[in-house]
């Protein structure tokens, strides 16, 4: 399956968007870096034709890359939300600049509202979860499984590899399948002053979850 | 925000609210957003909707003039009523105004086009 724009092309529309300003420790705001998202985005439509006409949501949209690459490659619409009100302004800024407009966003807290009526609603959910820090242990689990009782299809979600067998004993847990369809190196930023270097490089997995009767 | 994404809004998250839907929309200042017509989504979206409650929401902000009350047999290849759909769904937006659960009344502000759904801790189910 062809994407209607180039790899190269998708990535260099992402570096331009604007990050967030104040990054917030507590709700772990780092972008995803404009190479891993357009490779992520890029494997979502060609390999799984995750992306072109579906209904996707991205869940903890930040400023907005995942869900604008996917409206650049076609997805019919995408529903972004985040639980942080000036991540969200950035992210309305960022869709103006690019004049993407078949993204529509809400303010919420995804784990802890069911503010959705309907579950297995989304053809494809993508995230780039909270990794969790010590005082929220879980959370990236969390969201992995608000994210599978939202969609219809597919989960794509960012994990650091050192989790990836706990992932697989939750999924087991779940009744649910997935497998890491890509590896990739993602560098944390030095925004996370917790981090004695500067920035540093983590491997990361692209996993895609799915319902066990798909 | 749209009116695709009103659809699929719910208050239920509230404590002891039942369903919350559908969300009774106040709007202040609406705007239409040109958006590309994808007919393959606009196909694909139409079976998940609740239609009635779409028809009654773009009433309620004054937009429901030419859309059909129900979905209409073998909608799939009908483009004029594709592109309502597409209108409705995703063209008209509001910028400024509330959404009301319809069970408490407790109010939703929606700034910048942005409802926001963030409940306060004693508010959660
Ligand atoms: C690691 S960042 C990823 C941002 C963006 N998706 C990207 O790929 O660049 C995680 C995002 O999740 C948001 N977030 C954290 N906890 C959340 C929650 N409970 N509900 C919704 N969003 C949340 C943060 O505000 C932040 O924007």
């Amino acid at each position: 399956m062809a994407a209607v724009m180039k790899l190269k092309t998708l990535q260099g529309h992402l570096q331009d968007l604007n990050g967030f300003e104040k990054p917030k420790i507590h709700f772990e705001q780092y972008e995803t870096p404009a190479h891993i998202a357009a490779i992520m985005l890029y494997n979502i439509q060609t390999q799984y034709e995750g992306l072109e006409d579906k209904l996707v949501l991205d869940a903890g949209c930040g400023p907005g890359s995942l869900s604008i690459g996917a409206a650049l490659l076609g997805a019919g619409m995408v529903m972004s939300m985040d639980i942080d009100g000036d991540a969200l302004k950035i992210f309305n800024n960022n869709l103006e600049d690019m004049e993407v407009t078949n993204v529509d966003a809400i303010q919420c807290d995804f784990l802890n509202t069911s503010v959705f009526r309907w579950e297995n609603y989304f053809d494809t959910v993508l995230m780039n979860p909270p990794f969790g820090t010590k005082n929220n242990s879980g959370i990236d689990m969390k969201f992995l499984q608000m994210g599978l009782a939202l969609s219809c299809d597919s989960v794509y979600s960012l994990h650091k590899t050192t989790t990836r067998s706990h992932i697989q004993k939750k999924l087991k847990e779940w009744g649910a399948k997935g497998s890491v369809i890509a590896e990739l190196q993602y560098d944390l930023p030095a925004t996370y002053k917790f981090h004695k270097q500067q920035s540093r490089d983590i491997a990361v997995d692209l996993w895609k979850v799915q319902h066990p009767d798909s | 925000m749209k009116l695709i994404t009103h659809n699929m809004l719910t208050s239920k998250c509230l404590k002891g609210v039942m369903t919350g839907y559908p969300l009774a929309i106040n709007a202040t200042d609406v705007k239409i957003t040109e958006v590309d017509f994808n007919p393959e989504f606009i196909t694909r979206v139409i079976p998940k909707l609740d239609w009635e409650v779409l028809w009654h929401a773009a009433n309620s902000i004054g937009h429901s003039e030419g859309l059909p009350k129900s979905i209409e047999p073998k909608f799939e290849e009908n483009e004029d009523f594709l592109k309502k759909a597409h209108k409705i769904l995703l063209e008209v937006e509001i910028e400024e105004g509330h959404l009301t659960c319809p069970e408490s009344g407790r109010q939703f502000p929606i700034s910048k086009g942005i409802p926001n759904m963030l409940l306060t801790e004693a508010e959660v189910q």
